[in-house]
């Protein structure tokens, strides 16, 4: 149950972040800082959940299959495969590697 | 069947049907991060952003507390507020129209809407792109939950492994110049110093504060000396 309330209430959260753009003036949000700080936290964000999902378990740092994944779907970014393409090879590779023997 | 698209809608749908696919990836990780068929069509029908959705389960997969699943997701949403004011701007939505214009406030709307050429482009621009991602979005959430559920042990399949690359590949785009790649690297290097000292979820939020920090700092940089603090 209160795992549903935790997904009602982030989804919640995130309808008013998108409609506080249409409903307040302008220029509270067109302050360079808020666009240059918004892009920052984004990355930071996204990489510690990279960081995260590749290396951590619980409370420790594991070095695994996920660590293939990860080198897998670089290559795949960098040949400048879609999106979609490059999870599936995220996914093939950790798979692969555990097929291989990796933990 | 002759149906004349302007060419923002043929963007827009575009867009739709390339963002709609990886509601498959979506889904089959929700469930494999312990969330019902249920759980995760609700995450896609009323959060819509697939940042905050992917970090939400990708939060509580690491064993992280709902709390700072919530605080993730909802800090990767911020961005949004802006992309409304731009939204706004364009579009001069009224009444009703800016409460559904919200919802389908997204990265692909708003991309869709900036390529147009003029006016009544965007807002079609902004309305295809938004409308063709939220339904096939949806859709291809519902398909990927239950595949995820008949799949069984998730890291036989390498779940986790599309789980870390697609955290990798919402980041890639976002790495233009020195600066954004800097922040990468520490808050990375930050989040696993600290993972084994404190509970699973709040690495994620020490990392968005120092990235705050780093970003402001750079900013101020970047304006020089005479930087107006805000």
């Amino acid at each position: 149950m209160s795992l549903w309330l935790w997904i009602l209430a982030a989804c919640a959260i995130a309808y008013v972040t998108k409609l506080v753009g249409y409903l307040l003036p302008a220029s509270w949000l067109e302050n360079p800082w808020v666009s240059t700080l918004s892009h920052g936290v984004t990355v930071g964000l996204l990489a510690s959940l990279v960081a995260v999902n590749t290396f951590v378990s619980g409370t420790s740092i594991v070095l695994d299959a996920r660590v293939v994944a990860l080198g897998a779907a670089a290559v795949a970014l960098l040949v400048r495969a879609p999106y979609l393409v490059v999870v599936v090879v995220g996914a093939a590779a950790a798979a692969l590697a555990r097929l291989a023997g990796m933990a | 069947m002759t149906v004349a698209l302007t060419p923002a809608q043929r963007r827009g749908l575009s867009v739709g049907v390339a963002t709609g696919l990886y509601g498959i990836s979506f889904g089959a990780l929700a469930v494999a991060a312990g969330l019902s068929v249920a759980q995760a069509s609700a995450l896609s029908l009323l959060m819509f952003t697939g940042g905050s959705q992917f970090a939400f389960v990708g939060v509580v997969a690491g064993g992280g507390s709902l709390g700072s699943a919530t605080a993730a997701a909802s800090l990767l949403g911020v961005r949004n507020a802006i992309y409304g004011v731009t939204a706004n701007a364009m579009l001069r939505p009224r009444r009703w129209r800016r409460f559904a214009a919200a919802q389908v406030t997204i990265d692909e709307s708003i991309a869709t809407a900036s390529a147009a050429e003029d006016a009544d482009e965007e807002r079609r621009g902004f309305w295809a792109g938004g409308l063709a991602v939220f339904v096939l979005w949806n859709l291809f959430t519902v398909v990927g939950a239950l595949v995820g559920d008949a799949l069984g042990d998730p890291a036989a399949w390498g779940l986790d492994g599309a789980a870390v690359a697609a955290f990798l590949g919402l980041l890639w785009p976002r790495l233009r110049g020195r600066d954004p790649v800097a922040v990468a690297v520490v808050a990375a290097v930050v989040t696993v110093a600290v993972a084994p000292a404190v509970p699973p979820g709040i690495p994620i939020i020490i990392a968005a504060a120092v990235a705050l920090a780093m970003t402001a700092a750079q900013h101020r940089r970047r304006a020089g000396s005479g930087a107006v603090r805000p």
